[in-house]
């Protein structure tokens, strides 16, 4: 008896310090009741053939309204279940299972033309919902975006603007283009060195050749080349890219051919230096300290280098005229240069300066094009204003 | 080479370009014939990698594209070929009887990136911005907006005289213009004036050992 007692003193305190947590331990499951109601189903199922870029008619887009139980009522709701079919009427595969939340879900291994139907329940972790059903619907593909049809009518009107007006330019209507400073100062500059018999510089920045301000540099390279091949005037034109001194150079030649001097042509001036951005601005740096030219030319893209290039020629007394669409340079420019095209002036420059009537055209139609724009946001404004957001959703690509 | 060897050498290079601040000198002449000489052996070798290996030579002559094996003949081969070759044409520049066909492969160049970008650039720089700036004139940052906005593009308009309404405007414009300008200068030399800090650390520190 004395041994034992103290074995059952233990097993009583045991069992009373235990009690408490027996009390916390889970019943067995046999003992829970057992949830056998069904969450709400999801409604308003729908699915259509969705449209994207390229499209090849394989991606179909489900939505749903959520469950009345998911987030709210009985709030069980765990998941949706999605199934595709080919037949009514059958569930088919499972084609996804997706948390709850969520709404909708893309089909993106549909067949191209083949009718499915969709079934999507709400799931609770023990019982499903009955079916939401929706079918049949089949994929195409769409040669027509209609999300994007605003970029094709802006397009439209802008491509109709430029060939109304080049049509009229080349009927030999007269088309306005008020004076722009800057670009009577390119010839002024080019006389100058002239008259110093000194070269001219031009420098087409150091853009690729798919670089818009490199092609609008190019097309006033050409005209300058026209003048210096007129009066005699060395060219000397630097480049950073060998594509763009392919085309610098077929330019060059060309103008000189037109001006009736193709034996003033010297292809030693056109030089390609190196795609390196500060190598290319350092070289450029000697040439204008060594070669002297008395006018500098900085027309097209230009990055940090820009500064170094136009503080350099001003130390070297040069007359400098520059053009870029470069917002970051264009300070520089108009600190350092006597004259400083800014952003679209530089394409301007190539129809101002030329006449030529497509080139004229595309300015007129781009001009227009500005007051066709400036219209779309005072309307979208008052739209606005009032509520109304049709207008601009309209121009809401996806 | 020891890392001192190479840090003195970076320094004295640096000290070559700087002396340009002088004037025209050789030790400034030397210096940057040697940046544009290892440039475009650089970048040389950086364009085959890069573009030419994987683009031409791996598919055409090795029947490999990113990677994975391509069949001979197949559209992938062509793909690359195609534009191969008229790569290659445009080197018929040095022939002079020739000449004339390296033309038609710039032209495609030109032409296919121009039409390539219309779509985009219509897209992201003007209906996207048409989008954006329609906003109500709620307050006078949007008010700004909108003003700035016609006024500069107005400013570049190039079909009337500045005259009147439109002369007005155009001075709106011009003057939204220098502002941004101005703070566009201001912050760009702040970043010059940082890399001149760190260019002088590099000289003080890493060269020197003057300063930690």
């Amino acid at each position: 008896m004395r041994a034992t007692f103290p074995s059952l003193a233990v097993l009583i305190t045991v069992a009373l310090g235990a009690a408490p947590l027996c009390a916390q331990v889970a019943e067995p499951d046999s003992l829970l009741p057992v949830d056998t109601d069904p969450p709400a189903a999801p409604s308003n199922l729908a699915a259509i053939d969705l449209i994207t870029n390229n499209d090849a008619g394989d991606r179909i887009a489900i939505t749903w309204d959520l469950s009345p139980d998911d987030g709210a009522g009985a709030g069980d709701v765990i998941e949706y279940h999605i199934w595709r079919s080919e037949t009514a009427g059958s569930r088919g595969d499972t084609l996804a299972v997706v948390a709850a939340g969520t709404s909708q879900h893309v089909d993106a291994a549909a067949e191209p033309g083949t009718p499915y139907y969709y079934r999507v329940a709400s799931y609770d972790g023990t019982n499903r919902s009955t079916d939401a059903t929706v079918g049949p619907v089949a994929g195409r593909a769409s040669f027509f975006q209609p999300t994007r049809a605003s970029v094709l009518a802006l397009m439209a009107t802008f491509f109709g603007l430029v060939l109304l007006f080049t049509r009229l330019a080349q009927r030999g209507s007269e088309l306005f283009v008020r004076r722009i400073p800057g670009l009577n100062a390119v010839e002024e500059a080019v006389g100058r060195a002239t008259e110093m018999g000194r070269p001219v510089l031009y420098v087409p920045g150091i853009g690729e050749i798919d670089n818009i301000m490199t092609i609008a540099s190019l097309t006033i390279l050409s005209h300058v080349a026209k003048i210096t091949a007129k009066y005699e005037t060395p060219l000397i034109v630097p480049t950073a890219r060998s594509v763009v001194m392919s085309a610098a150079e077929e330019v060059v030649k060309e103008a000189y051919a037109e001006a009736g001097r193709p034996d003033a042509y010297n292809p030693d001036n056109i030089r390609y230096l190196s795609d390196a951005q500060f190598a290319f601005a350092g070289a450029v740096n000697g040439i204008m300290l060594r070669e002297k030219p008395a006018a500098n030319l900085y027309l097209g893209a230009f990055w940090a280098e820009s500064l170094l290039l136009a503080e350099t020629g001003f130390e070297a007394g040069a007359i400098q005229v520059a053009g870029t669409a470069m917002v970051s340079q264009l300070p520089f420019f108009v600190t350092a240069c006597d004259f400083t095209l800014m952003g679209e002036e530089l394409y301007a420059a190539s129809a101002y300066l030329s006449r030529e009537p497509k080139l004229l055209g595309s300015l007129k139609g781009s001009d227009w094009m500005k007051v066709v724009s400036i219209t779309i946001m005072i309307v979208g404004i008052i739209m606005n204003l009032v509520g109304v957001d049709a207008f601009l959703n309209w121009f809401q690509v996806q | 080479m020891p890392t001192f060897v190479l840090t003195t050498i970076a320094a004295l290079l640096t000290l070559c370009a700087y002396s340009f601040l002088y004037k025209d000198n050789p030790f400034y002449k030397f210096a940057e014939h040697l940046v544009v000489g290892v440039s475009a052996g650089y970048y040389l070798v950086i364009y085959y990698y890069n573009y030419i290996d994987p683009n031409v030579a791996s598919p055409i002559f090795f029947l490999r594209r990113g990677g994975e094996a391509i069949a001979l003949g197949g559209a992938e081969w062509w793909l690359a070929l195609i534009p191969g070759v008229l790569g290659l044409l445009l080197y018929t520049r040095f022939f002079p009887k020739w000449g004339w066909i390296g033309r038609w492969p710039l032209a495609i160049y030109i032409g296919g990136y121009a039409g390539l970008g219309i779509s985009p650039v219509m897209q992201s720089r003007v209906l996207e911005q048409l989008r954006a700036n329609a906003i109500p004139l709620t307050s006078v940052t949007n008010v700004l907006l909108v003003v700035g906005l016609i006024g500069t593009l107005t400013y570049f308009f190039f079909s009337m005289k500045h005259k009147g309404i439109l002369g007005g405007l155009a001075r709106i414009g011009i003057v939204f213009l220098m502002v941004g300008f101005g703070a566009s200068f201001g912050y760009t030399v702040m970043s010059r004036v940082s890399l001149l800090i760190g260019r002088v650390e590099f000289l003080l520190a890493d060269w020197l050992h003057l300063i930690e």
